[in-house]
């Protein structure tokens, strides 16, 4: 049975460490073979970047090399799938090397599309890339008041995350001694200022009591970078002196470029993780089209799905478990509080005060995700 | 009825039924018609919101079985 993964992001890399270690005689009898390929020699740590952008880690501090993290058995190469064929079982990576699979897994993550507004990319900070993430420090540094803005772009990635950049940001300020000299102001695409109702419930009063105003229904349209004005499709404008953005999240051109899905997103069933009309390509993390956050979180409890079935399927031929659309999410509250907000699609989020001892287990798990990556957490 | 885009949205807390709306919709040509699904009943009263505030049209919006039906037509 050959095992193909492609991407060695979160996802793909809890997928490979998971089905690896479950098929350990199989794949020293060669009844069974892990390859993974990943456009990348390292792997990130991407929820980092936040701490970045407020000069709170380093970024040397969010990387590991990939092949550090995997077992033993598994057939690493830094090689990009260029050509996806399906209906042949097979893909061609930018090498030009040809692999076949009996069963596959896409785990190609998502990227930032700041480009799709015009001006976002040119007036605004944002922290979903590396160098991102130090230009917006040395913003917020330099910054000595004024109108702060933060948009929210749709899709995106981490949607815990808007509301975490506001807490960070009254405090990073605050810490400085010029928050008196700074409007923060949080533009948010629907009609309450978070998507989850018990985390809008919980954030509103937070963002009175700190002094932050709030538009909702606000779905940017356009920067002028010249005025320093953001406008919204509902025809409000903004005056920025600082605008944050939050941006819209695209999947991989490669899975567009193939045909599998719109913006990249491909189509999955919800349950079974499978790819629809292709029962033996599973989807995992950002690069699925369903209505769950798109986070390491959700890609991990989806691994964790994947791989018990990949791994039944070769010991028993057949997948024994379904993804619940369980989801885990860290909220920072500020630098030293943190909530957290867990779900699946029977339950809502039942959300509890901020505390410092979960801003304190965030901190940890910042430290803990290399264990959590190689399928050890 | 064969053309319109159905988004199943039903038993989802984040991003959430209004959420998955804008990304369709997005995607969406103008002319095309959407049809969310979802089990939350505050959808009943967000979408009909949104649509109204940037312009779109709301064909329709029933609950049939705890499920809400709404259409939207993308407008520009």
């Amino acid at each position: 049975m050959k095992i193909l993964i492609v991407g060695g992001g979160t996802g793909g890399t809890i997928v490979a460490n998971n089905v690896a270690r479950r098929l350990v005689r199989e794949t020293r009898d060669h009844k069974a073979r892990i390859t993974l390929l990943s456009a990348s020699d390292r792997h990130m740590y991407q929820p980092g970047l936040f701490y970045v952008a407020f000069g709170q880690m380093m970024p040397d501090e969010l990387y590991r090399d990939e092949a550090s993290l995997l077992e033993s058995n598994i057939d690493f190469h830094v090689d990009s799938v260029e050509g996806f064929e399906l209906d042949n079982n097979r893909v061609i990576t930018r090498s030009g090397k040809v692999h076949d699979y009996d069963i596959m897994v896409i785990a190609t993550g998502s990227r930032i599309m700041p480009q799709k507004i015009p001006g976002l990319d040119e007036g605004a900070e944002t922290f979903y890339t590396e160098e991102g993430a130090i230009k917006m420090y040395q913003a917020l540094r330099k910054f000595e008041g004024g109108n702060v803005g933060i948009v929210v772009g749709v899709p995106h990635k981490c949607p815990i995350a808007p509301v975490e950049v506001v807490f960070s940001l009254h405090d990073f300020f605050k810490d400085r001694g010029i928050r008196d000299k700074v409007n923060i102001k949080y533009h948010y695409p629907i009609n309450r200022i978070h998507s989850i109702e018990n985390v809008a419930n919980w954030a509103q009063p937070e963002f009175d009591r700190m002094g932050v105003e709030y538009e909702t229904l606000f779905n940017i349209e356009e920067v002028d970078i010249e005025s320093r004005v953001m406008k919204s499709m509902e025809g409000s404008e903004y005056k920025y002196d600082l605008l944050i953005s939050i941006p819209e999240h695209h999947g991989m051109s490669v899975v567009e470029d193939n045909g599998l899905g719109t913006d990249g997103w491909i189509p999955t069933d919800r349950h079974k993780l499978t790819m629809e009309g292709y029962d033996n390509v599973y989807v995992v993390g950002d690069t699925t089209n369903l209505p769950v956050s798109k986070t390491g979180s959700a890609a991990h409890f989806e691994a964790e799905v994947v791989a018990e079935n990949i791994a039944s399927i070769v010991k028993i031929g057949t997948p024994v478990t379904e993804y619940n659309g369980k989801v885990y999410c860290f909220i920072e509250a500020g630098h030293d509080r943190a909530t957290y907000a867990m779900f699946n699609y029977d339950h809502p989020p039942d959300l509890k005060d901020a505390n410092k001892s979960m801003h304190w287990f965030k901190m940890s798990y910042n430290k803990m995700y290399w264990t959590s990556v190689r399928g050890l957490l | 009825m064969s053309d319109v885009k159905v988004i199943d949205a039903c038993n989802t807390y984040c991003p959430g039924p209004l959420m998955e709306l804008i990304t369709y919709m997005k995607q969406a040509k103008v002319g095309e018609t959407l049809e969310l699904l979802s089990t939350d009943n505050g959808t009943a009263v967000d979408v009909p919101e949104w649509v109204n505030k940037i312009g779109h049209e709301l064909i329709s919006s029933e609950q049939v079985n705890d499920v809400w039906h709404i259409q939207v037509k993308k407008m520009k």
